[in-house]
């Protein structure tokens, strides 16, 4: 049992270190700012191509086919420089490798993989949020295209991007879960509006709405047979609960790292309950970082979680929120200070059981699927 | 990085697994069934489980800290009602002097507050409790002389002990004054910093197992019991309590393994971090998953004759054994150069 790097790793890492101390594209390291996301495209193709994106996928799909543990070691050393996360995509390559043909891996994954095209996910819609299989966009047939029309929401990265991994109900007679096929929509055509929408925080660039009507897609873009879309997206949503497979984890650590180090400057001027529940974030936080390296090396025996995926997403729930708390403790509401960073990271942190699957889900799939409870 | 358990630690672990299945309770009345806990108590002598943390070859333990917790977490997944983590502790203290092996079974004397190792001035009797002193004879002590300046380690024998709080180990008070212990060296601040790791570390990998123990005893209940017709594990405000007891055993479970290894493994203070952080995460936890398991047995969980007090009782005193999980919060804020004492800071914020 070794927690710290072999030398092999401890390799990469510090050729990381060193590549990040020069190239620090000097963005907000936090995606509760909109600079960060004007940015991130540019800071993706530039990690990739130094080597130091996409490094456990396989090399068709343009990775490096290492062990998933690299990417642990790229998000603790873009947080520690200061660096934005490491995009997360790895959930839309996991749906391609999983469910898309060859032709379909060829054309789409290493754009995805190199930044080159920017991709959102047409998955949630108004009435069909945690009842996802209930959506009602549909896709018809007409010669080798198909024609969409319908509203999808909560989709991140709308604005961005130029595909859409979109979930379409293309049969009406078959249950609800059987009806839905999967796409690669190009976004930059006329049957498509979106719009930002702007969240709690303010911030307008993560999030957005796009109405659908009379979209084209060609049919040869349809991933997997008419009717696999569900077990496509139930690939993707697991790999999405992942806190090994997004990027942003190390991120919590290192936000507790910047509360520290204020609260040092001034210790005096925190109320002792304010100090512990920093204490309590630090602990969270630490508990992330260790537990995804318990995850990472069980998948060195093959081991896949599917189902617990759901008690990542819940402990990473759990850690972000206590981080918002502590950061809401430390910087408190911003209106005597002058800066509401610390309130707007607090604000961001309520998404989090929400996204990828309330935590009402969640549980409800822990119950079901890992303890075995009747439903 | 790979911080799988090698084969052999799986091979421990699956044998300490097997004694306690067949040998620990399985129902509260099995605690007094003295036959069986004999058998218990000659199982764990055999295993060598107890000798871990004793000096092999130079003043290298038999094991490191992470063969002990394998064993701690299978023994509190089991609630077994034997000595083990108070006779790993005086060994621990004894490597850790060069003294030779305890000549009888032994555990260690904590101060009071359960926190630290008691201390006896010499020829009195040292104010303490044994902890998990079940067929122990003896108790370490540190001997303070009447300066500063090292301290020795001292033995006391123990008056006979008995259970309470936790109905599966045994608590004794010391009774003689302390004689030292024959023929070894002192113990520097480091000797018991790097002893205090090791009592988290292995108390964390015990409220892992309690955890565990007390979330499939709940789950078992809930499948099997049924009200409005359903099995109450189909009601989502049951399903809710459990999924959520058993996500924070999961994160126990990795704060835990860290602690263990960072025993052995990081330098000293590291290693004491590691562990507070751990007992933090885990005492507060352990407390909400087995409040959890005795809630999901509604009026059953109340009465005696339910094992989910059994857990709760054993993580109750795992939880304050070297430090609950508040003072190891303050204990991880100091050592990240934040200091809570009580009345610090004039509150502003």
């Amino acid at each position: 049992m070794d927690f710290d790097d072999a030398p092999a790793e401890r390799d990469f890492r510090l050729r990381l270190r060193a590549w990040v101390a020069e190239h620090n594209p000097g963005l907000p390291t936090s995606s509760t700012d909109d600079e960060y996301w004007r940015g991130q495209a540019a800071c993706h193709r530039s990690l990739y191509d130094a080597g130091f994106f996409g490094v456990s996928w396989p090399p068709e799909g343009g990775g490096q086919g290492l062990p998933s543990v690299y990417d642990v070691i790229v998000d603790e050393e873009l947080a520690a420089g200061g660096a934005p996360p490491r995009p997360s995509v790895g959930y839309l390559v996991r749906g391609f490798i999983e469910h898309g043909s060859d032709e379909i891996r060829a054309r789409f994954v290493p754009g995805i993989v190199s930044g080159r095209d920017r991709w959102c996910q047409g998955f949630s819609e108004p009435d069909a949020g945690s009842d996802l299989a209930s959506l009602r966009t549909r896709a018809e047939r007409h010669g080798d295209q198909y024609v969409v029309h319908g509203h999808k929401v909560w989709t991140s990265y709308s604005d961005d991007a130029q595909w859409c991994l979109l979930l379409a109900r293309t049969d009406d007679a078959v249950p609800k879960h059987k009806g839905i096929s999967a796409f690669a929509l190009p976004m930059g055509q006329p049957g498509i509006v979106q719009r930002p929408l702007r969240m709690i925080n303010g911030i307008t660039k993560e999030f957005g709405e796009v109405v659908l009507d009379g979209a084209r897609v060609p049919a040869v873009n349809m991933i997997g047979e008419p009717g696999d879309g569900w077990a496509l997206a139930m690939t993707v949503v697991s790999h999405e609960r992942e806190p090994g497979e997004l990027g942003y984890v190390a991120r919590y650590s290192q936000l507790v790292g910047e509360m520290v180090v204020r609260v040092r400057k001034e210790p005096g001027a925190f109320a002792p309950a304010d100090l512990r529940q920093l204490g309590w974030a630090v602990v969270e936080a630490e508990m992330l970082r260790l537990h995804v390296r318990r995850r990472l090396s069980e998948r060195l025996d093959g081991i896949s979680h599917g189902s617990e995926g759901s008690v990542d997403k819940l402990l990473m729930t759990e850690v972000e929120q206590a981080v918002g708390h502590a950061a809401l403790a430390i910087g408190g509401s911003g209106v005597g200070s002058g800066d509401d960073s610390w309130l707007r990271a607090y604000l961001y942190s309520r998404a989090q059981s929400v996204m990828g699957g309330t935590s009402q889900i969640q549980r409800n799939l822990v119950a079901r699927r890992v303890l075995g409870l009747p439903s | 990085m790979d911080v799988r358990l090698s084969p052999e630690q799986v091979a421990l672990r699956a044998s300490a697994a097997r004694v306690v299945g067949s040998l620990g309770p399985h129902v509260v009345s099995d605690l007094d069934d003295a036959e069986r806990a004999g058998q218990l108590r000659r199982a764990v002598e055999d295993s060598g489980w107890c000798e871990l943390r004793q000096a092999a070859e130079g003043s290298e333990p038999v094991a490191t800290a992470v063969e002990v917790a394998v064993v701690a977490e299978e023994l509190g997944r089991g609630l077994a009602d034997v000595g083990f983590l108070g006779p790993t502790m005086a060994a621990e203290l004894r490597r850790r002097v060069g003294a030779p092996g305890a000549p009888e079974r032994e555990t260690v004397v904590l101060e009071p507050g359960l926190v630290g190792l008691a201390s006896a001035v010499p020829n009195e009797a040292p104010t303490g409790v044994a902890i998990d002193a079940a067929g122990a004879s003896a108790g370490l002590v540190l001997v303070s002389g009447d300066g500063p300046g090292p301290r020795r380690l001292g033995r006391v024998a123990l008056e006979r002990g008995r259970t309470q709080t936790d109905l599966t180990r045994v608590t004794a008070l010391p009774g003689s004054p302390s004689t030292a212990v024959d023929g070894v060296g002192a113990l520097d601040d480091e000797d018991l910093v790097a002893w205090l790791a090791l009592g988290l570390a292995v108390t964390c990998a015990d409220l892992v197992g309690v955890m565990a123990g007390a979330v499939e005893l709940a789950r078992r209940y809930a499948v099997d019991r049924r009200q409005f017709e359903a099995p109450i594990g189909s009601f989502q405000a049951v399903a809710h309590m459990l999924a959520d007891a058993y996500v924070v055993t999961e994160g126990s479970r990795s704060v835990a393994l860290y602690a263990a290894w960072a025993v052995d493994a990081l330098p000293l203070s590291e290693a004491l971090a590691a562990a507070a952080l751990a007992k933090a995460y885990c005492a507060r936890a352990a407390r909400n998953v087995c409040e959890i398991s005795v809630q999901v047995h509604g009026g059953i969980g109340n009465t005696w004759e339910c094992l989910a007090h059994v857990y709760l009782r054993r993580a109750l005193l795992s939880s304050e054994l070297f430090g609950g999980a508040e003072a190891s919060v303050e204990r991880v804020l100091a050592h990240r150069g934040i200091p809570v004492a009580a009345g610090s800071g004039h509150g502003l914020r």
